[in-house]
């Protein structure tokens, strides 16, 4: 081939990015099942546990449902750039003339497309097991597509700052979780606020103007901490 | 002599707060073939990393067409090709979807030009086999496909010749004598000893620190 380029277009790379982790994600469709199926779970097992009366869940579901969302989302964190990482691709990431935001931001778009996204979709049928009332179905999912966006961003900040780490699970725990506190409470308040009738438009604006927030710092910080890991 | 390209301007190395060389002063004009030689633990892939920009040196710079890499990452990294020990191909893609990922991020490869590509490295009719089914030599000249496919004009290539047959490494040469011809330059590491006429060396172990420093000193 000929030396010289004319130009590197931004944005091929994330395009390419995007369309490499969709595939391989639908080529091993068995490995997004397990956040998935942990949060069927642990609903499912919920009313067995505790008490299967139709009154005491329907107070509880708003805050078990986003507390299993957030828990599950967790498991699906450590392996956000562990591969990426292990065979070489993120040397080859940071050496492209495309901005590493974007690459990033590819990754978490793929991430909240197979876990998030799912996660909220199968939200209701959980609120049926759980007796939520009514008022509740549309704030919950609304709220958790919003909530996992943001919860993928700072995850993958969190992931991006220990995948040089042998065992990373207990050190990313710590540093994602107090991030995700804010997040759960706005989220599960937008939808008991609107089981009792205030609405739910505070509590989704207020997630919006995080997630506004996330998209714009979150990736940043994951550039950073992956160039940094990626000489360890 | 023409202006060069790359330029190693008074570079040390340390890892883990150990000096691994130091003093490193190299200018490659546009042609250039160079061998890092040093034994095991010498610094030859810190070189190669910090050439790349992956690492910061810990005195001196690297200078791309005279400047020093750090403030023009953008256009040094679209004149960058680097394959490393790793081999960052996806079991689950096919050798084609591989090839393209890997171009979107610095040359974006045409179907017909990996083709031609993958005739180059005997991968010929593996387009859509899903790289699981391949061998460690094979997914390695997935990775050397790029040479083929890229316009970058500096090649970082540590260990190229790793898992490659006697005629693949051959083509290897050959190919990285054309690109040098074609007035790029190649940076790469070999413990093999290589067929190529026109290439220069530079030993690691010539700028190592006479006297480490010792703990009573400290």
């Amino acid at each position: 081939m000929p030396i010289g380029h004319d130009g590197y277009q931004v944005g091929t790379g994330f395009k390419a990015i995007l369309r490499r982790d969709l595939t391989s994600v639908w080529r091993n469709r068995s490995d997004i099942a397990s956040p998935l199926v942990f949060f069927l779970i642990s609903i499912t097992l919920l009313p067995l546990g505790v008490d299967p009366s139709d009154k005491l869940l329907a107070v509880i579901a708003p805050g078990m449902i986003w507390i299993m969302a957030l828990l599950a989302t967790l498991l699906s964190l450590d392996s956000l750039f562990r591969q990426d990482y292990d065979d070489g691709s993120l040397t080859q990431f940071i050496l492209s003339p495309q901005p590493l935001y974007l690459t990033v931001l590819a990754k978490v778009i793929v991430h909240w497309l197979t876990t998030g996204l799912p996660l909220a979709l199968i939200a209701p049928v959980l609120g049926v097991m759980l007796s939520l009332p009514a008022g509740g179905y549309w704030p919950l999912v609304l709220s958790l597509i919003i909530g996992t966006a943001i919860m993928s961003l700072i995850g993958a900040m969190g992931a991006a700052l220990t995948v040089c780490l042998r065992s990373s699970a207990l050190v990313l725990t710590l540093i994602v979780m107090p991030l995700y506190l804010p997040v759960l409470i706005i989220g599960s308040n937008t939808v008991s606020s609107s089981v009792a009738g205030f609405g739910a438009a505070q509590g989704l604006a207020l997630l919006g103007a995080a997630l506004a927030m996330a998209l714009l710092v979150m990736p940043v910080a994951a550039a950073g901490a992956l160039r940094i890991s990626s000489n360890h | 002599m023409s202006e060069p390209l790359l330029t190693l301007n008074n570079l040390s190395c340390e890892r883990d707060s150990r000096t691994l060389f130091s003093g490193v002063h190299y200018s490659c004009p546009p042609g250039t073939l160079l061998q890092i030689v040093g034994f095991n633990g010498a610094g030859k892939t810190t070189l190669l990393h910090t050439v790349a920009g992956l690492l910061p040196a810990a005195c001196g710079d690297v200078r791309w067409r005279g400047r020093p890499i750090a403030q023009q990452r953008q256009a040094f990294y679209q004149d960058l090709l680097y394959l490393g020990h790793q081999v960052p191909v996806k079991p689950q893609l096919s050798v084609r979807e591989n090839l393209l990922w890997l171009g979107a991020l610095n040359t974006p490869a045409t179907e017909a030009a990996i083709a031609a590509a993958l005739v180059e490295v005997d991968l010929a009719g593996f387009e859509d086999s899903p790289c699981y089914a391949l061998s460690a030599g094979q997914k390695r000249r997935v990775l050397l496909a790029q040479l083929y496919l890229s316009r970058a004009a500096l090649w970082i290539l540590d260990e190229p010749f790793t898992a490659i047959d006697k005629s693949g490494v051959l083509k290897l040469e050959a190919a990285m004598a054309r690109h040098a011809t074609n007035g790029g330059v190649v940076l790469f590491t070999s413990h093999q000893p290589l067929a190529m006429a026109e290439f220069t060396t530079l030993d690691l172990s010539a700028f190592q620190l006479s006297e480490q420093p010792s703990e009573e000193a400290i």
